[in-house]
């Protein structure tokens, strides 16, 4: 159920963000969802993207690092307080969670919110035992 | 200002003399050297010289040279010259796996050495009077030990407060009434700042002996404004026994090299051709009259000039300036010997490419040293706190090989700078190496 998300390494300097954007534009890849962390030095680019194996092709010829990881998506009402209640819910399992973020959907009523944890099938479970509908790769492509 | 020395008869002696005596001590070395030390003789066979050949200091020419490659070859007895029941302490070079340097004194050679930092002290304006606090680190370093033995030379109470605790060097100097500071000039500017901080302006303190890392003329003027006092350098390796074997005078300007135990020469590092006086070059040095472990014509590859004007303090001795630069590619950071060579072997032990960048800086007086480390594949995850785990990793890896600590930070492939294809190892934003003041 999990969803694939490609990570890479982006150098903390001007110009290096839009060089991946660039290439995956080139590519036809769309991303669907971004976070970016980044630290004095370097900043690590997570995304949700349209066809992981030809971004992974892209990026390798531009040079960069790039590691695909499973995170876990979760559908979130468009409401004050449904994130609190997703996140109350992996609270209460002792899920520690290492980064998140959202977008919406121009076709639904929900947001997405992406999640990494360590142990993603515990994190699915506990959370569909509470109700969320999970999306997966799948649900991305149909957007 | 008071001309103090400690062997006046020597450290004034007409520079003929020094030469004569010199000639007549480099025969007797050269003799228990190739009589006493098996790699020495090889290698003087193989150069074709024979101990008959050197007659005096005109003929040191003709000797190889010996290099610290020939001491890390030779680990750990090779170049001992005398039987190990003779000798009475071993000391090490600073902190640094498999390029660790040993050498060995026998009471002799402990004794001579203790000389020369007595003289330095002397020169410094210290007497028995003076209450000496060393602050050098005591063990296999040879800062403690030097200045200890010179401080009882020269009979100053002495306060064997090796390095570090802070709180406490500064009780001490207060309470016991420290007149003279032996330390690195880091370590000084740092004891000056701490106490800034706890509102002391005042000191017991009148001089400072601040050496083996190097330091400018600017350091020196703000140690001296911070501290009230009057801060003079001192030079040495523990090859050739520590601290002492130059030493500055009342004068503050070029060290003093005690040549009755050693020959200075400046060499082209490329040719290895003597260069005349007052050519800056690397230093090399002869001991004149080391048991235990004497060394002929040692390459220190540190770029200097010497000078043999008449100084004013009356001593006759050469003077050296301070080291302008390396003839290899050593960095001395925080006190520590640290070769870009070690970093690229932990880089690679530990599954990086030796695509790294040191970054070299002092801030507050204080050395900082940062590793840019190129990212792999491998290595690379997707949260902050898996990078940085790698960094620490990483971090503790090059303490233990180096000894120091440096700040490690990943950076993207290929980011590193490279010029003409040639990536730059170090940056070295410290300007500690400038022979702009050196007038002779």
């Amino acid at each position: 159920m999990a969803l694939k998300q490609i990570s890479v390494l982006i150098e903390n300097t001007k110009g290096s963000l839009v060089r991946v954007t660039d290439a995956l534009a080139a590519r036809g890849v769309n991303i669907r969802a971004l976070s970016l962390a980044d630290t004095e030095h370097f900043g690590i680019l997570r995304m949700i993207l349209t066809d992981n194996a030809a971004a992974k092709e892209t990026l390798k010829e531009l040079g960069v690092i790039t590691q695909e990881t499973e995170v876990i998506g979760v559908k979130i009402g468009d409401q004050p307080g449904k994130l609190s209640a997703a996140l109350h819910v992996l609270q209460e399992a002792d899920i520690n969670i290492e980064y998140l973020y959202a977008f919406f959907t121009r076709t639904e009523r929900h947001a997405y919110v992406v999640i990494r944890v360590a142990d993603n099938s515990q994190a699915e479970q506990v959370l569909t035992d509470a109700g969320f509908h999970m999306i997966s790769d799948e649900d991305i492509g149909k957007l | 200002m008071v001309m103090s020395y400690f062997q006046p008869e020597t450290e004034t002696m007409p520079v003929s003399e020094i030469k004569k005596l010199q000639s007549e001590k480099l025969v007797r070395q050269v003799r228990h050297v190739y009589k006493n030390c098996a790699p020495y003789r090889a290698k003087m066979d193989e150069a074709g010289v024979s101990p008959e050949d050197i007659r005096g200091i005109e003929d040191l020419h003709k000797l190889p040279f010996i290099t610290k490659a020939d001491l890390r070859d030779n680990y750990p007895y090779g170049l001992l010259s005398v039987p190990k029941s003779e000798c009475v302490r071993i000391h090490s070079t600073s902190g640094t796996t498999g390029r660790r340097v040993v050498a060995f004194y026998t009471q002799h050679d402990i004794d001579l050495w203790e000389d020369c930092c007595a003289r330095a002290l002397a020169a410094a304006g210290a007497t028995s009077e003076d209450i000496c606090q060393i602050a050098y680190g005591f063990g296999l370093f040879t800062g403690g030990a030097g200045l200890n033995g010179g401080s009882h030379k020269l009979g100053c109470m002495t306060l064997p407060m090796s390095s570090g605790n802070t709180e406490r060097q500064i009780q001490f100097m207060n309470d016991l009434g420290t007149t003279v500071l032996c330390c690195t000039p880091s370590y000084a500017a740092y004891l000056a700042e701490n106490m800034r901080e706890r509102g002391e302006a005042e000191n017991p303190l009148r001089i400072g002996i601040f050496g083996a890392e190097p330091w400018t003329e600017e350091m020196r003027r703000s140690i001296e404004d911070a501290l009230n006092i009057r801060a003079y350098d001192i030079y040495g390796l523990t090859e050739l026994s520590g601290p002492g074997v130059a030493f500055e005078c009342c004068e503050q300007h070029g060290m003093h090299i005690n040549e009755d135990h050693f020959i200075a020469e400046i060499i082209d590092p490329e040719t290895g051709e003597v260069l005349p006086e007052g050519s800056k070059g690397e230093l090399v040095f002869t001991s004149l009259d080391k048991e235990a472990f004497p060394l002929l014509r040692y390459r220190t590859r540190d770029i200097c000039i010497l000078s043999r004007k008449q100084c004013s303090c009356g001593r006759t001795f050469i003077r050296m300036t301070k080291p302008m630069g390396r003839s290899d590619d050593m960095l001395i950071i925080r006190g520590v010997n640290v070769f870009p060579s070690q970093i690229e072997t932990v880089l690679l032990n530990n599954g990086y490419t030796p695509n790294y960048q040191i970054v070299v800086d002092r801030v507050n007086n204080t050395d900082t040293f940062d590793i840019m480390v190129e990212m792999n594949e491998d290595h690379f995850t997707d949260t902050v706190s898996g990078v940085t785990a790698q960094e620490k990793k990483l971090a503790s890896a090059m303490k233990m090989m180096l000894g120091i600590n440096p700040g490690i930070h990943m950076v993207a492939p290929h980011s590193i700078t490279r010029s003409e294809g040639k990536a730059v190892r170090v940056v070295d934003k410290r300007k500690l190496l400038s022979d702009s003041q050196w007038k002779g």
